[in-house]
């Protein structure tokens, strides 16, 4: 191995291949393609919430200059293209699947959210393609929507899908009702809580784009997108939507601005692109405008809970239950099903060993924007509940919110554990995080800093939140027994050329993870070739074979681990040739970090050279294949569990309501580390994120009207520096006993943990649970207000 | 956006006639409002005249009793302005405070007051320093010259050529930012001037005004003490979900403590 190889595998902090090109501006986005004789969509938005559409006329719009086509949802419908579709059936109590009335990709009778689509421009320009959508008039009968979850169960309430009674998607359940009712029973405290999990828009940097293009010559079908998972796309269009032959389709997903989750699902407007492109023959492009993103981007969140914990004297937990509605907005996004259910109930457990839980969800549809995986997706919200509720359940019992944690963690030597909701946590040690935690925050005292704050007018809180994730949704015949409609493997390839550089195609796709950087790492640390000659190349169906792409923090636990396998197969290649250019036995070869070695011997052959003899096969075994390249394919055996603890310190002004973090504490255990600087990156970022849904950010709508308030960043609040700490960073290591590199995954943690850390310190700080995310300044300065603490504060 | 004719003269008198001549002008300084509404195709003038080719709209004079400030002057050159943080440190103050910096190498005083949005900062200023704003035809007294949301005296075709602020005893400005937008949510300017006390209120209500009860009140101890008992009638306030009438009453009067402490020094 060459040194410079040696300083750059696992465990290195190595700086991301990739920044150069984003951080000088030559990152390549959907957006920059332009594909030639190349059109452009524009898409005519229903202004109404709810309505039914009487009549188009298109007849002025069709001579404005430049329009090319325009196409409603009756054109579509003629065509017979496929609904979008939920690739995820949840069953409800009964056994019966969830409703997933159909999607059309132009609306055709109804209109049901501000913003969906109602007809399509096609024209030579984006600006003239605006200017005839502008022109098309629509004679809409405005009908009265419903927003908010609690008022869509209520009976008469403004049915959204005919085919939907009561707006009910599903009313499933999971966990042992019976064996919770009666840990309730014998309860000694009960503590309860009403929350809301506020909804977000995703906002990533990147809004989504796409061009449709066809080829007649060869009947082939691109679509360059921005997905976070391409293959994904190229099945769901295929074999679903359009009915078209999988290999006759190509999805290419070029560098992607962040997802967040809003990137994986397939929409209408890339599916109209491709559909137009087929008929007018001629490349089509649409980028999406920021307003149109909050309209259409798959939103986050949004659950009415009311959640119950059960203790024994002690504050032991004896149950949990927990009853959800979960706001599915106008229609079933492709993975939104499984989010508020398989993603949720089975987290409820947390890291305790709380031994009967329960769960309710009623996914509701209404006029909204539909709602599917953003960040954690489920995973935070189970953390909300439940963490909320310890402390809650602490303050309540007068036990130190630590203490009632470590009374009740799983303990190291239970792993791996079989939690009552169906989970198996792999390994963990709970305990050596929090301590770890309560010493980088200086726990113990904070009753003398808050003590000092009192002393300046300011109302102090700290707020622990123990969080539980699960990566790499897995395995797939698990998943699939849930109703997943897809297999969770992921595929990797290595390929030597023969000068001994490598590509490397992955099934993951990075849309600001750093896998060029990561998973490079992984083979270099492998095959011992330094980094600058590792290419990994992802986004494109044509070129990377197969893939389920990334979501759910999956990429480098599935992923990277299909990467090793490959690897793995290149070495076992790797030896046969070694043994024949050192004329020995191969089961004399040994391997170590890029060298082929004789036992007992000081015969030695780098890969380099073993690559070229592959591929310059003079001197070679005669029974072995020429070149040297692997492909591995790889299914997990169970999910990782990474957790971890994070502690909040807020001060608060009581005369203004303004929240200020002034300390936070991250101890997370994400198994191996393959490059520390990136996992802090993502880390930070997901705090970020955690902290914009608990202190700023929230999509409004109208409850009357059903428009969007929150409809651009004047309303939409975006976390910014200025609102964020610098944070105190831990790491614990418990390897992942299940994958190869021992790692769990790091992609969302921060954003899982982070809301309950904050409003428990929030909560601690004003003496109420009674205040909902995002805790803005009006809303602290309401409590406030209700308690009178202005008075004091005087 | 739609599509316009752009000019951009280099006087005031073929401005003033460029405007009188299109069917449908717009005047054009920094463009941080305009622009941004002609690309949510939210207005389509037939002609643009950016009045920022015209030398006299531009630039900062301080004389012994006012800071001068010329319409198209950028905010960052005001916040940068060594003779305006010596002067009037308030004014050099607000203007760090607008959006960030690339509206503050933009945006100009201009554009900021001819615009008047209830959340702008300047006109606090304007107001809570009895500033005189000249004009190509006149000169308004800054109580006479917000009129109302995004309303002001200015009659159609008028130009705002700049703004003479008089140097106060000493100002204080302190806002309350938008979480979102970061405008000003509420936002108070109190200064001592020549002409009194002075305290305008921005962000709260839908135009810019002067709290007359605190006047009083500062007028007898310049002190945030003064201001302890005095409650805002949050009647004709902004109500938004960023903030309602109640809490931006209750903020005007913890704004104005603060803007006197800051006065204060
Ligand atoms: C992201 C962002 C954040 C912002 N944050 C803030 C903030 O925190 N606080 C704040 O106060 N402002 C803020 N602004 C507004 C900005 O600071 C400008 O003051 C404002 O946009 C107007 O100035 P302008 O020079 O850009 O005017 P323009 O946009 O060019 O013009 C605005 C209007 O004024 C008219 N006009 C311009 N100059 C004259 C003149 N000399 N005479 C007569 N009419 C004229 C124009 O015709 C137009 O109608 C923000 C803007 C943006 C884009």
């Amino acid at each position: 191995m060459t040194n410079q190889a040696a300083n750059q595998g696992i465990g290195q902090a190595v700086r991301r291949k990739e920044d150069f090109r984003f951080l000088t501006g030559q990152g390549h986005y959907t957006d920059d393609i332009n594909r030639p004789g190349q059109l452009y969509a524009a898409f005519l938005r229903s202004p109404h919430a709810f309505a039914k559409i009487k009549s188009i006329d298109t007849t002025a719009a069709s001579k404005k200059p430049g329009v090319v086509a325009i196409y409603t949802g009756k054109d579509v419908a003629a065509d017979k293209v496929g609904g979008l579709i939920c690739g995820w059936t949840v069953k409800d109590k009964k056994g019966e699947p969830h409703k997933a009335p159909r999607h059309d990709i132009i609306a055709v009778e109804y209109v049901r959210h501000v913003g969906d689509q109602v007809a399509v421009v096609i024209a030579d320009t984006v600006a003239h393609a605006k200017d005839a959508v502008e022109a098309i008039q629509v004679d809409y009968e405005v009908l009265k929507p419903v927003v908010d979850v609690r008022e869509a169960v209520k009976p008469g309430a403004p049915q959204v899908h005919p085919d939907v009674p009561g707006n009910l998607c599903y009313d499933w359940e999971f966990g042992d009702k019976a064996a919770t009712e009666k840990a309730f029973a014998s309860a000694a405290h009960i503590t309860k809580l009403e929350l809301v999990n506020n909804r977000l828009s995703p906002n990533p940097m990147e809004p989504r784009s796409a061009i449709g293009e066809y080829d007649p010559g060869t009947d082939t079908t691109t679509v360059y997108t921005t997905s976070q998972n391409p293959h994904v796309l190229r099945l769901i269009l295929c074999a679903f939507v359009f009915g078209l032959p999988e290999h006759k389709v190509r999805v290419i997903a070029p560098d992607v601005g962040g997802g967040f989750g809003s990137k994986i699902f397939n929409y209408p407007e890339e599916t109209v692109c491709v559909w137009a492109a087929r008929k007018l023959k001629k490349p089509i492009k649409w980028t999406s405008d920021r307003t149109e993103a909050f309209l259409t981007d798959a939103h986050g969140r949004d659950h009415v809970t009311h959640a119950e914990l059960a203790l024994d004297k002690d504050g032991k937990f004896l149950g949990l239950r927990v009853d959800t509605m979960a706001n599915m907005g106008a229609y079933l996004s492709t993975f939104a099903s499984a989010v508020p259910t398989y993603l949720y109930a089975l987290l409820l457990a947390g890291q305790y060993t709380t031994p009967a839980i329960y769960a309710e969800v009623k996914a509701i549809f209404t006029n909204t924007t539909p709602v599917d995986a953003y960040r954690g997706a489920g995973r935070p919200e189970a953390t909300y509940v439940v963490e909320r509720l310890v402390e809650a359940a602490a303050r309540e019992m007068n036990i130190d919110p630590a203490e009632i944690r470590r009374r009740n963690f799983i303990p190291p030597t239970a792993f791996p554990y079989q939690t009552p909701v169906a989970c198996v946590y792999d390994s963990g040690n709970y305990a050596k995080a929090l301590d770890e935690a309560c010493r980088l925050a200086d726990y113990a005292n904070f009753p003398k800093r808050k003590a000092e704050a009192a002393r300046k007018g300011k109302l102090r809180g700290i707020g622990l939140c123990a969080y539980i994730e699960a990566c790499g949704l897995a395995p797939s015949s698990v998943v699939g027994s849930l109703g997943a409609g897809v297999g969770l493997w992921e595929s990797a390839q290595i390929r030597f050329n023969a000068t001994g550089t490598v590509f490397v195609y992955t099934g993951a796709h990075s849309h600001g993870q750093g896998h060029e950087t990561t998973f490079a790492q992984i083979v270099s640390d492998k095959l011992g070739v330094p980094l600058e000659n590792i290419e990994v190349v992802h986004g494109d169906t044509a070129q990377v074979p197969m893939g389920m792409g990334t979501y759910g923090s999956r990429s480098l636990a599935v992923g990277g681990s299909a990467i090793v396998r490959a690897a793995d197969k290149i070495i076992e290649k790797g030896k046969k040739i070694a043994a024949h250019l050192m004329e020995a036995s191969v089961d004399d070869v040994t391997y170590d970090k890029g060298v082929f070695s004789i036992k007992g011997t000081d015969k030695q052959v780098p890969m380099a050279q073993v690559a070229f003899t592959a591929y310059v096969p003079h001197n070679y075994p005669p029974d072995l294949e020429p070149g040297l390249e692997a492909s591995a394919f790889y299914d997990p055996s169970n999910f990782t569990f990474p957790a971890g603890v994070h502690i909040a310190e807020v001060e608060i002004d009581s005369d203004t309501g303004v929240t200020t973090i002034v300390n936070w504490v991250a101890v997370d255990d994400f198994g191996k580390v393959i490059n520390p600087m990136i996992v802090e990156g993502q880390v930070h970022g997901g705090i970020a994120q955690g902290i914009g849904q608990a202190l700023l950010e929230g999509v409004v709508y109208d409850q009357e009207s059903g428009q969007l308030l929150t409809a651009s960043f004047l309303d939409y609040c975006m976390p910014r520096a200025d609102n964020l700490p610098s944070y105190k960073i831990g790491m614990i290591e418990t390897p992942c006993p299940h994958n190869p590199l021992g790692v769990k995954g790091c992609g969302e943690a921060g954003a899982i943990a982070a809301p309950a850390a904050l409003m428990n310190a929030i909560t601690d700080a004003l003496g109420t649970e009674k205040i909902d995310m995002p805790a803005t300044p009006l809303k602290v300065w309401q409590v406030i207000q209700s308690h009178n603490f202005a008075a004091a504060a005087e | 956006m739609y599509a316009f004719n752009y000019h951009r003269p280099s006087s005031l008198d073929d401005a003033a006639k460029l405007l009188s001549s299109a069917s449908d002008g717009k005047f054009l300084a920094g463009g941080q409002t305009l622009l941004p509404t002609l690309k949510q195709r939210l207005a389509s003038p037939s002609d643009v005249i950016d009045l920022t080719g015209i030398p006299q709209l531009s630039g900062i004079t301080v004389s012994g009793s006012a800071v001068t400030i010329g319409a198209t002057t950028r905010h960052a050159a005001v916040a940068a302005s060594a003779e305006v943080k010596k002067a009037i440190p308030a004014l050099a103050k607000l203007a760090s405070g607008i959006g960030d910096p690339q509206v503050r190498n933009m945006g100009t005083l201009g554009g900021s007051i001819a615009n008047n949005d209830p959340a702008a900062d300047y006109p606090a200023a304007v107001l809570g320093l009895c500033a005189t704003v000249h004009t190509n035809k006149r000169t308004i007294a800054a109580d006479d010259f917000f009129t109302g949301m995004f309303e002001t005296a200015l009659e159609e075709g008028e130009i705002v050529t700049k703004v003479e602020f008089p140097i106060p005893k000493r100002a204080g400005y302190v806002k309350f930012p938008n979480p979102a937008s970061r405008y000003v949510m509420v936002g108070a300017f109190v200064a001592e001037t020549a002409d009194g006390i002075r305290v305008a209120i921005n962000g709260a209500g839908p135009c810019v005004f002067r709290h007359t009860e605190m006047e009083a009140a500062l007028a007898k101890n310049f002190s945030p003490d003064a201001l302890k008992g005095i409650r805002t009638d949050p009647a004709g306030m902004n109500n938004d979900i960023h903030a309602s009438a109640e809490y931006r009453a209750h903020l005007v009067g913890v704004m104005a403590r603060r803007a006197v402490e800051a006065a204060l020094g």
